[in-house]
């Protein structure tokens, strides 16, 4: 019969430890899990990277929820459990439930410890915890006004780097003299200090905190100076405690923590107890890789396979606050028997001391530069007796007998069992393994299947070179393409740092962004332009000396410097009247040439550019608008007849289409975007090879998507079916506005998708009405301010100057 | 050589160009980032596009036909691409923009 394991928290060790049971005794337990917060397993250690923007919620997801569907595991989200009944073995959440258990394992992890003042519970005091501290502080930051700190340490510091990224005036009290005491020494972390000085954030130490002030809300803190500092957030980052209310009221033995053996079982057999909330040997730790080494320990307990123990190593510190490097790993307080090593390069910023004991480290601090950070490590687990190397052991690894700096060596020089990833405690012959085994060729893979670098990430870079030593030319790291060369960031990273900064002009991005140009190229312009048009509707002004010609004049250059003009008509319908102003509009022009297009509308070529303001003028008349045939926007919606004429129409394609047109036009995109929807399958629109189409049928409209039929020849792919008119349109405009905010300047839908996946558009698209909704309804807000004929607008006087040629010189004009 | 008061500066956009039309032909007059006036020929040595319609950027243009990127300074072709059109010599005197145009004047006449 199977046992009933049941876990009470639901963080990253207990996660981890049902991997690992999941993969040594898969069918031992029926599994229970009750967490408190209301949501699935998720990277705690990545809350810094989803406050300062440069994540998303849903990046950090360990498990999503059909991982527990997968393995039968019942989850109870927001249940806390309040009592442990151990003679009945049975746990009860507070929402009532009760349920029994074999074998149970705690992991209720820690509480942030708040420090006793008057004014702690005001609302507007937060606790850097879980993803609801982050959630409230996001909504504070919106305010762009003050926020204190509270706590100098790992937490306080990426707390207070995180809201001043999303804008804040940021100040970090700290109780001691230096930041991080107990991971850097003063110096180091007086480099800290100036570091994150320098990122605009105060700092003030040996601050004591008296109380948090205000009436109703936070106003400021009072310190014991009786300064005041104003503030509308404070952020308590002083420490955390083990969760253990609930071991204690159960009877079960606990100190600082919950104690348990080498083995993580509690002093009752039945009970076994991993992470933050557990106590062993004396120690309490909230580092994640000693705690995912518990989870492997409690997994072997339980399945019963192998006799694990856990045993204490000490775990390098890093501090994930983008572009401050520092490292620090074991005891490095002074002492008679120590001696040390320093290498400082003030101008460079770089600090790096080694502590020995008898020949040996026992501890490093790095700022500035820590490459070599795991190379000490190494050192210091083994015991290396370093005085062979010592003249030119904190040069590090690259400067040790005669060994090339070429990275590649270094890596090939690590011992197989040296350690790679620190949170997963992957060493290196793991990874080489692996990847031989069961031929592993991209950096995904190797994550999924040996962990490294699927937490914290800073190692990525190291199992990045041990997959090109390994797999030589068969590993080809997905390099960034940058935009142009202005600048090594990629699209992707431009956009998400527009949003994550709050970026609102080319001269800001560029400056923020550090671009390597005055005033970037004809690549990089136009694309961030559209992506600041995108992403600000509402405050971003069009700069036309950044959009290229066709846009700027809002016609077709051709080969001749003349232009061709194409007004809209929607649908593809037109009447007499509109051909009778086509006809004359092309007489009074002399306009060579007039054409059908491909997406059913007249062309009108060869219009001298003088010319333009006036021809567009007649068209207006007429109630022409432009067609935006020129435009990284949406140009056509082609349609059939469909139920108006022809006999085996299922829907109104031809009034589809033109509602469709009538509400999408005007919009900007990364690239064009052409739609069509054909009234039966016999899709005489073409929609199939469109960017967006639409198939009716009997039953609705199908929606397709990701066709293409220029350089490329691509059918679409159905995106979903729906019923009513009101629907298509929606799904259409939501699946528009995710490619807005997600494609890359130029790429066309159907290479969007390839890279985003049909599933994950599907996902957000068609099965989450609410991400459909907020999609539609940002499309909505931005159309606001996209839907104004340039047309009319250059009629009446706008940037004149751009149609007509500078003062002509006549010859009685000479100055001299 | 004659110098002609085409305009003052704010007659041309920042990081944009106006056309200049001349009995020998257009002259592109631009207006960098810096506030740097500079007048070519308004005729890319590909293939003939007019490059009072590109985008500017730096000290330089980038034709609106194919994309090739002309310097301003010495009037070539930037990167891997050769040619090369002609400067016209210009000044900004008391913010009004003057035009040298001496032998194509002389070639007019």
């Amino acid at each position: 019969m199977t046992e009933k394991l049941v876990i009470v928290g639901n963080g990253m060790a207990p996660g981890r430890m049902l991997e690992h049971l999941l993969e040594a005794a898969p069918n031992r337990f029926q599994i229970t899990i009750f967490n408190a917060e209301p949501r699935v397993n998720y990277d705690r250690i990545m809350l810094s990277p989803v406050l300062s923007g440069e994540k998303q919620y849903e990046e950090i997801v360990i498990h999503g929820d059909g991982w527990y569907i997968k393995h039968g595991i019942t989850l109870y989200k927001g249940h806390k459990v309040v009592a442990i009944d151990r003679d009945a073995k049975t746990i009860t959440s507070n929402q009532g439930v009760t349920e029994t258990y074999d074998k149970l394992v705690i992991a209720t992890g820690s509480v942030p410890f708040v420090i006793p003042v008057p004014g702690k519970d005001l609302p507007g005091v937060l606790s850097y915890r879980d993803l609801d501290d982050v959630s409230a502080m996001l909504v504070a930051a919106q305010s762009r006004e003050t926020a204190v700190v509270i706590g100098g340490g790992l937490l306080g510091l990426e707390a207070a780097a995180g809201l001043a990224e999303r804008g804040m005036d940021v100040t970090v009290l700290h109780v001691m003299p230096t930041l991080m005491e107990r991971q850097l020494d003063p110096a180091a972390g007086y480099l800290l200090q100036q570091a994150v000085e320098e990122r605009g954030i105060k700092v003030r130490t040996k601050a004591n905190t008296k109380a948090i002030l205000g009436n109703g809300k936070v106003e400021g803190v009072e310190l014991e100076t009786g300064e005041i500092i104003p503030a509308t957030l404070v952020v308590m980052a002083v420490g955390i405690r083990p969760n253990v209310v609930l071991a204690t009221e159960a009877g079960l033995e606990v100190k600082r923590g919950i104690v348990t053996d080498n083995r993580m079982v509690t002093s009752d057999p039945d009970i076994l107890s991993v992470g933050e909330c557990t106590e062993i040997d004396g120690r309490v730790y909230g580092l994640v890789a000693p705690l995912y080494e518990m989870a492997k320990v409690a997994a072997a307990q339980l399945a019963g396979t192998e006799a694990k123990r856990f045993v204490h190593a000490d775990t390098p510190t890093k501090l994930k606050v983008t572009g401050i490097d520092l490292y620090s790993i074991g005891d490095f307080a002074d002492g008679e028997d120590r001696e040390e090593i320093i290498l400082r390069d003030a101008s460079a910023g770089i600090y790096k001391r080694v502590i020995l004991q008898d020949n040996k480290i026992i501890g490093t601090v790095l700022f500035g530069e820590t490459a070599d950070g795991p190379w000490f490590n190494e050192l210091k687990k083994k015991a290396v007796d370093i005085s062979g190397i010592r003249d030119t052991l904190i040069f590090g690894q690259a400067f040790q007998g005669g060994v090339s700096t070429d990275p590649l060596a270094a890596i090939a020089a690590l011992a197989d069992d040296a350690e790679v990833c620190g949170c997963n405690g992957v060493c290196k012959s793991t990874i080489t393994s692996v990847i031989a085994e069961k031929g592993l060729t991209s950096l995904e893979d190797v994550r999924a299947h040996t962990k490294a670098s699927a937490s914290c990430g800073t190692c990525t870079g190291l199992v990045e070179k041990i997959m090109t030593l390994t797999l030589g030319d068969g590993y080809n790291p997905a390099v960034v393409q940058p935009m142009c060369g202005c600048t090594d960031l990629g699209h992707d990273d431009v956009r998400r740092l527009i949003k994550a900064k709050s970026l609102k002009t080319i001269p800001q991005v560029m400056q923020e962004l550090e671009w390597k140009t005055s005033c970037g190229c004809a690549k990089c312009r136009p694309a961030l332009n559209y992506y600041l048009v995108a992403d600000w509707p509402a405050e971003y002004a069009d700069d036309y000396q950044s959009r290229f010609i066709n846009e700027r004049v809002h016609a077709n250059i051709q080969k001749d410097g003349t232009y061709s003009v194409v007004p809209r008509m929607w649908g593809g319908v037109t009447s007499a009247g509109e051909l009778r102003a086509i006809a004359d509009v092309v007489d009074k022009f002399a306009i060579p040439a007039v054409k059908v297009t491909g997406g059913q509308r007249i062309d009108m070529l060869g219009v001298r550019k003088e010319d333009l303001p006036a021809v567009w003028a007649d068209l207006g008349k007429a109630g022409f608008v432009s067609g935006h045939a020129y435009a990284k926007g949406l140009r056509t919606v082609k349609t059939c007849v469909g139920t108006d004429w022809c006999r085996f129409g299922t829907q109104d394609s031809t009034g589809l289409g033109v509602r469709i047109e009538k509400f999408m036009w005007g919009s900007w995109t990364p690239a064009k975007v052409k739609m069509a929807v054909s009234g039966c399958p016999r899709n005489c629109a073409e929609a199939t090879c469109k960017d967006v189409g639409v198939i009716c049928v009997d039953s609705g409209y199908e929606i397709h998507f990701a066709g293409a039929a220029g350089l490329d020849i691509k059918g679409t792919e159905v995106l979903g079916q729906v019923r009513t008119e009101e629907e298509a349109l929606e799904v259409i405009v939501a699946l528009t506005q995710m490619y807005r905010e997600q494609g890359r300047y130029l790429e066309r839908i159907y290479k969007w998708a390839r890279r985003i996946g049909r599933d994950e558009i599907q996902r957000q698209i068609i099965d989450d009405p609410q991400k459909r909704k907020a999609y539609f309804d940002r499309f909505v807000f931005s159309q606001k301010f996209a839907q104004v004929d340039p047309w009319s607008q250059r009629v009446s006087g706008k940037d004149k100057h751009e149609f007509s040629p500078i003062a002509p010189i006549s010859f009685n004009e000479a100055a001299e | 050589m004659n110098w002609f008061d085409i305009g003052e500066i704010n007659d041309i956009p920042l990081r944009g160009a106006r056309c200049l039309k001349t009995r020998q032909g257009k002259i592109a007059v631009f207006r960098t980032h810096e506030d740097r006036i500079y007048a070519i020929e308004d005729h890319c040595p590909h293939k003939g596009g007019p490059l009072s319609q590109g985008i500017v950027h730096g000290a330089a243009v980038t034709c609106p036909l194919h994309n090739w990127v002309i310097s301003l300074e010495t009037g070539k072709a930037l990167g891997p691409d050769d040619g090369a059109v002609r400067t016209i010599p210009v000044r900004v005197e008391e913010g009004r923009i003057l035009v040298g145009l001496g032998e194509l004047l002389a070639a007019a006449e």
